[in-house]
Formats: C-alpha cells, sequence, structure tokens
C-alpha cells in the first residue's frame, strides 16, 4: 500500500543529477518475497539497463477495484499491474487493461518460437502476460500424520485416520473442487456438476463433513503459519508459501501435491495510459517477460515460469543453493494429478455460489 | 424600517447612518469573516467527505449501464411481454444485434455483462463469448438475426434472459436494496432470495449484537479502571494512563495478531491453562475464531474509547459532592449509587457512542480472528468492494448501516438525551 521507493541504481541517481528528469513508472505487485524475487530478477537488471526508477506499491491484492476508481477518476497513476489470471480477465472485461498482441509486444524465445506459441495455452485473456505458474495445494505436518503420510487429496476429509484441524480459504474456489473429486465425481465432470445446484449442494454437504475442523483462512500466511504453530494438520495455501515453511524454516511439514490446483499470475498493463507512458510500460514488459527473466525468478521462489523456453533455465536457490526445479509446482513428479482453475465458470459462477457458500459458512 | 421607529427619529451612528443599519453591516462583515475562517475545513469537508459519501450513496441506486449499452434493445423490450413465456420478436433481436456492434466497438458489452451477472449466473459469459461474432455481424444486411444469435449461444433462446435485460433496464433501481435485504428484483416483483443465499440480514443482525456486547463489555471494563485514573495520586494515575494509552499507539494488526497467539488453540492462554491442570489437553478451549475470538480482541481495542470520555467525565465530580453525602451518614454504596453515579452519566453516554459506532463498522479485526461466526456485515461490504466489484450492493449494505446507525443515535437521543453526553 504504501508505495517504497526503491532507488534502485546509481545510474538512475546521475541521470537525474545529471538535469535529464529521472524517468519513473510505478509497479504494483504483491509485496513480501514475490516483490523480493521480481525485484532481482525483473527491476533491479532493467534499471540497470534503462535508468528508469521503479517505484513499487503493493497493492495487487485490490487491484481491480483501485483501478477501477482510478479509472473513474481519470488518473491512473499505476505503469504495470501484477494480477492473478482471473483478475486479468475481469479487468480485461471492464476494459480496464490494455489489450496486448504478443507478437509484437512479447519477446520471441531464443529458439525464435514466437511468444504466442511460447506461452501456448496459458494466455488465457488477451490482456494478460502470464509470468507465472503458481498451484494452491495442501502442505501436511509429518510429525502429526502418524506412519502413513497422505498421498492422496482425500485425506482432507478423512477424519478417521488424520484427525485434528485443517485450513481451508474462506471461499468456494478450489473448495469446492476438491469437495467433488473425493466424493467420487470423476474429475472431467467437476464443473458441470458444480453449475448445477445440486451438485452445489453436494460440494457443501461434502465440506459440512469436515467444517467443524476447518480453520477457514483469508490471507496466504494463515497456514503456513497455522502449520507451523501446530494449530492444524493439514492446509491449502500457495506452493511458494510451503516451500518457505519447509526449506527455509525448515519447519516439520511436507507438501501433498494431490489436485494441486494450477493458477497463473502475471502482468497487465492499465487502459488509457498517455503513449508515453504506455511505450514505457511495453518496453518493461517485453524485457520483463523474456525467457531469460521468468528463468531467474524461479531462483529467489519457488513458482514456475509460464514460458515452455524458460523451464530448461530453472537453476538453483540464489541463497539455499537447493536445485528449484523439483519444487516447481510444474515439475512432473509434483503434476501426476493436478487440475486447472476454470477461469471462464468461475468468472459466471463465482457471485452466485459465493453467496451459497458464505450462507451455508454462517449456519 | 417601521413606522414606530420613523416617528421617534432613527438612532444614528457616528458617521450619521442610522444605527440598525450600520450595525446591520458590521455584523455581516463579522459573520462573513467567520464564514472565510472556516471556509478552508468547510470545503474540505464537503470535497473529502460529503460529495463522496454522496456518490457512493448514489450507487446503490444508479442503474444506467443497462439503458446506456443497449438503449435500442431496452426500448424494442418494451413491447414484449415477460409473462408470455415465449421468445421476443425478431425486432428485439435486430436492436440487440445493432446495440452489440456499438458496445463491442468501445468494449462495454463485457462490462454490462458483469452486470448482469450479479444477477443471473451466466450472463457474463454469453456477453463475452458473443460479442466476439456479433461485433463483426453487419446490422443492415446480415439479418434476420434471432436464429443467428441463438446459435451464437443458447442463452439467447431462454425467454427468461430477455426477461433479466428487461427488468434491469430502468436507469433508477431498487434491486441492490432488494438485494441487500436478501430479496432480489424479479419480472413477477420483489420476491425472497432463496433460503440458502440469504446471508446479509443475519449478518446486519449478528453486528449489531455483538456491537452491543462490545459495548457492555467495554462499560463494565472501563468504570472501575477510569474510576481509579480519577482518584488516584496524580503519579500513579499518569503512570496507569500510560498503561492505557500504550495499547492505543500500537498498531491494530499487531494487537489483533498478537491476539491470534494468545487465544489459538496451541496458545499463550491455553498452554497456561493445560499445563495448571484447569482443562483437558484435548479439551482445549476454543476462544478463537468465532464470536468469543472477535468480542474479546474488539473489547481491547476499543476499550481507550470508552476509558477516555469516562475518565475526563470523572474528573469533573467534585469529591466534596461524596464527601458531604457521607457525613451526612450514607453508606459506601449509597454514596456512589446516589451521588457519585449519576455523575459520571455523560461519560458512560459519550463511552458508548463512540465504542459502538466504530464497532459497528470494523472489518479487519473480526476479518483476523472472527473465523466464520464472528464476521460482521463490513465484511461482507469489503468483498463486494474489492472482490466481487459489485458496488451497487456495497453502496446499499453502506447506506442500510448508515441508516441504522442514525436510527439507534435517534432513539439515544430520545431516551438518554444527546445533551448528557460529555466528553468532559
Amino acid at each position: 500500500m504504501k508505495p517504497t521507493k526503491t532507488l534502485l541504481t546509481a545510474a538512475a541517481l546521475m541521470t537525474a543529477a545529471g538535469g535529464v528528469s529521472a524517468q519513473e513508472m510505478t509497479i504494483v505487485s504483491w509485496g513480501g518475497a514475490y516483490s523480493k524475487s521480481q525485484l532481482k530478477a525483473y527491476h533491479e537488471p532493467y534499471s540497470e539497463k534503462t535508468g528508469v526508477t521503479i517505484l513499487n506499491d503493493d497493492s495487487s491484492a485490490e487491484a481491480v477495484a483501485k483501478l477501477r476508481a482510478m479509472n473513474e477518476a481519470g488518473n491512473i497513476t499505476w505503469d504495470v499491474v501484477d494480477v492473478v489470471a482471473a483478475d486479468a480477465i475481469r479487468l480485461c472485461d471492464e476494459g480496464l487493461a490494455m489489450e496486448i498482441d504478443p507478437d509484437t509486444m512479447l519477446a520471441p524465445a531464443p529458439d525464435g518460437t514466437s511468444a504466442a506459441d511460447d506461452f501456448g495455452d496459458l494466455l488465457v485473456s488477451d490482456c494478460f502476460i502470464p509470468q507465472i505458474v503458481y498451484s494452491t495445494t495442501f502442505g501436511y505436518r509429518t510429525d502429526l500424520v502418524g506412519d502413513t503420510p497422505p498421498s492422496d487429496i482425500c485425506a482432507v476429509f478423512d477424519l478417521e485416520n488424520y484427525p485434528g484441524k485443517r485450513s481451508l480459504e474462506k471461499r468456494p474456489i478450489n473448495n469446492m473442487e476438491w469437495a467433488l473429486l473425493c466424493d467420487g465425481v470423476a474429475k472431467d465432470d467437476v464443473y458441470d456438476v458444480l453449475a448445477t445446484p445440486e451438485g452445489q449442494e453436494q460440494a457443501l454437504a461434502k465440506l459440512g463433513t469436515i467444517k467443524d475442523n476447518v480453520v477457514w483462512w483469508s490471507a496466504g500466511a494463515d497456514t503456513p503459519q497455522l502449520l507451523a504453530d501446530g494449530e492444524v494438520v493439514m492446509g491449502s495455501t500457495y506452493n511458494g508459501r510451503l516451500f518457505s515453511v519447509i526449506e527455509e524454516q525448515k519447519q516439520p511439514v511436507a507438501m501433498l501435491w494431490d489436485a494441486q490446483v494450477f493458477d497463473l499470475d502475471g502482468w497487465i498493463i492499465p487502459a488509457g495510459l498517455s503513449d508515453e507512458r504506455k511505450q514505457r510500460a511495453l518496453d518493461y514488459i517485453m524485457f520483463a517477460t523474456d525467457t531469460q527473466r521468468l528463468a531467474d525468478q524461479a531462483k529467489y521462489i519457488s513458482y514456475g515460469p509460464a514460458r515452455a523456453s524458460s523451464a530448461p533455465l530453472v537453476g538453483q536457490h540464489a541463497d539455499l543453493g537447493i536445485d528449484m526445479a523439483p519444487h516447481m509446482p510444474t515439475d512432473p513428479a509434483n503434476a501426476e494429478n493436478t487440475f486447472l482453475y476454470n477461469y471462464e465458470f468461475w468468472a459466471d459462477y463465482r457471485d452466485d455460489i459465493d453467496a451459497k457458500f458464505q450462507a451455508w459458512l454462517a449456519q | 424600517m417601521t413606522d414606530a421607529s420613523q416617528n421617534a427619529g432613527p438612532m444614528l451612528a457616528a458617521d450619521g447612518t442610522p444605527l440598525k443599519q450600520s450595525l446591520a453591516r458590521s455584523l455581516r462583515r463579522q459573520k462573513l469573516r467567520a464564514l472565510m475562517l472556516v471556509a478552508p475545513l468547510l470545503l474540505f469537508v464537503l470535497f473529502s467527505f460529503i460529495v463522496p459519501i454522496a456518490s457512493m450513496l448514489f450507487r446503490s441506486v444508479e442503474n444506467n449501464i443497462v439503458q446506456e449499452t443497449l438503449p435500442l434493445t431496452v426500448e424494442a423490450l418494451q413491447s414484449w411481454d415477460e409473462h408470455s413465456g415465449e421468445l421476443p420478436g425478431e425486432a428485439v433481436y435486430d436492436a440487440f444485434v445493432r446495440d452489440m456492434v456499438i458496445a463491442v466497438d468501445s468494449k462495454t458489452h463485457t462490462r454490462l455483462g458483469s452486470r448482469l451477472n450479479y444477477e443471473e449466473t451466466g450472463m457474463s459469459s454469453m456477453f463475452r463469448r458473443s460479442g466476439r461474432k456479433m461485433g463483426k455481424m453487419d446490422p443492415e444486411t446480415d439479418g434476420p438475426f434471432k436464429e443467428q444469435i441463438i446459435e451464437i449461444h443458447e442463452g439467447w433462446g431462454e425467454p427468461n434472459t430477455w426477461a433479466v435485460i428487461k427488468t434491469h433496464s430502468p436507469a433508477i433501481t431498487n434491486g441492490y436494496f432488494l438485494n441487500a435485504v436478501d430479496m432480489r428484483r424479479t419480472p413477477e416483483g420483489a420476491q425472497s432470495q432463496p433460503e440458502d443465499k440469504q446471508i446479509l440480514i443475519k449478518l446486519f443482525g449478528r453486528t449489531l449484537f455483538m456491537s452491543l456486547v462490545i459495548t457492555g463489555a467495554c462499560i463494565l471494563l472501563a468504570y472501575p479502571v477510569s474510576y481509579l485514573l480519577a482518584t488516584l495520586p496524580m503519579r500513579v494515575s499518569n503512570l496507569l494512563m500510560i498503561l492505557v494509552l500504550l495499547p492505543f499507539w500500537t498498531s491494530l494488526l499487531v494487537r489483533t495478531s498478537a491476539w491470534k497467539v494468545m487465544l489459538q488453540q496451541q496458545g499463550v492462554i491455553n498452554e497456561t491453562l493445560v499445563w495448571l491442570g484447569l482443562v483437558a489437553d484435548d479439551a482445549r478451549l476454543v476462544i478463537i475464531n468465532n464470536q468469543i475470538g472477535t468480542i474479546i480482541a474488539m473489547t481491547h481495542i476499543l476499550l481507550p474509547f470508552m476509558i477516555l470520555p469516562m475518565y475526563s467525565v470523572m474528573q469533573t465530580i467534585p469529591v466534596t459532592y461524596t464527601r458531604a453525602a457521607k457525613s451526612m451518614g450514607a453508606t459506601n454504596w449509597t454514596t456512589f449509587w446516589r451521588i457519585y453515579f449519576p455523575q459520571s452519566i455523560p461519560g458512560i453516554g459519550a463511552g458508548s457512542i463512540l465504542v459502538f459506532i466504530l464497532s459497528i463498522g470494523y472489518y479487519i479485526t473480526p476479518e483476523i480472528v472472527g473465523g466464520t461466526k464472528g464476521v460482521f456485515i463490513s465484511n461482507r461490504i469489503a468483498y463486494h468492494i474489492s472482490s466481487s466489484l459489485n458496488w451497487g450492493l456495497a453502496a446499499a449494505l453502506g447506506t442500510i448501516l448508515l441508516g441504522v446507525v442514525m436510527l439507534l443515535y435517534w432513539v439515544y437521543d430520545k431516551i438518554v438525551g444527546i445533551d448528557n453526553v460529555k466528553l468532559g
């Protein structure tokens, strides 16, 4: 929220001192470890190369609402904004984000593959430039699950073998899908079932079997804290958060990758920027989403790069020195059974199911 | 000027003008000067407070988007009977294509889709998916359209789709207010939401009830503290005052998170109770992520707002009154109840209003420690502002909340009397 000014390079300072007005751009992101990974992988090299000063604003959580307000006020102060794919689709729907042509505005892969092919299916909206693939998955306390650690998503609903509390996100997305999967619905039918009132009831009934044992979270940091304090036996959160609990804080926690839900995070450029600012934003995007830069980000955080051509370049963690590839949600060993967030379904059903979900929670 | 004053002859000021005129002029000048002095504040309040609130409240009834995006369609739908159960005729589809070609060009069709999706699930993707193909149509040459459009998305072949558009076409709507009280606007008039979607009235009730409990808890805890503050020697009471103010100066988030550490099942309180043997290890108290958690944390956070007005009122109560009562044979209790307590009521009143109004709009603490049963209506307002982007509904909820607070204030004025409130 408070814009933290990162004066990046001596070069930028010298430009300013030399009387040339320093160029500035405001980049909005999520804050914390994620912003730090972007700072190291994108912002610092970019400032060094161009002398542009980058101001960080940690407002991504409220980005859609704030962009709408800025648009109504006619004063857009952000140049590039990091949002999840579902928000990018909404911003595009509302006309608040600029449409991107991947072939002219994004860098091709080093072997000449066009950006559109390199990103492939991940270009889920006309306005969205994918950056990382992350997943929402479960972590469990290795010391609290007995001799047979869970390997199946349905362990979440199995109070008999895995007693104790679980933490789940306080919203229907993902929880409803997992509930149906564990109630005998085939993976391909989940969204068809969930589109019907009976299917929604079925999912809530399944969640009802563990309702008394659930701690509902609303911030991504909640589950790591609950796991570390032993408040819950298992809990869902973003895989990067679990990575830091396991590898950086060395807590007795392990990942349950089964039925992890893939989601995307990436950039949008707000609609209605002046030509000069638009050019600068596009220049930044061209730089920050090329193959090498996306692979670099994986040195600092365990999220998978969105370009196919970046995957072979993923190396070791910058501080811990461990190989990052096995910690990527996209690693074949982790991705045996995955689930892809259905953007269109949730764009339609979110309001309806959320009302039912909240009413069910309050019962 | 009246005849009487003329008959008596006007009284003149030193410069020869009638005294009345001269006085009026100087009073006017004084008033103007006073106005100039308060003008900066007045303008500030107007532009930073009143105008934004008014515009936010207006959103709760504003619904221009349907008419503006589909002007021809809305007009054509007027002659269609939504109760007939039949699809509208070609004229409506023709108008719809003309509207959509313009809307797709300016990309407002998806915005309308999200608006209508609040009322009817599925509208969002209907508009988004249809937009691409319909934007390429030529209204003059490509007709007739009815079948083509139903071909693009079967939803356009449902009479209900058109009924929803027609029902929500007025520029001023009561739809958001109906939604805010668990009802909805349908072609058949206002109806209750299905039972499994009713939540808002329950949340309003819970917000009011819990705010009252929190206010009550604050009164009980703050009264003895304020009494001590007001009666102890200066040196001790100053130290005590710092203890009261210290949490006040600490970040709200820090204090709320601290409660989390205290109250959770593996937290400080439970650990201590288990260690003392007062609670069995497998029956730890559940005092967070429910109403109790919210009440405890919010009572603590709002306590200074009760202590400070109480303290400043109690300080002004002359000690001689109680001494006089005692010297005439009153017991300690009588002295307190008949002499001291009535004089301290204005402080309780002021503190209660402050705490109650603050807690009714509280958001972050219930979100963190409230779990599912301890959240307030403001958490829902925040959801609609920042996640679902249903600002109309958020505005309606906010307006109702404002109305409830004003109503309670009026009731309070009738019962206790607002003159009976003092901040010291």
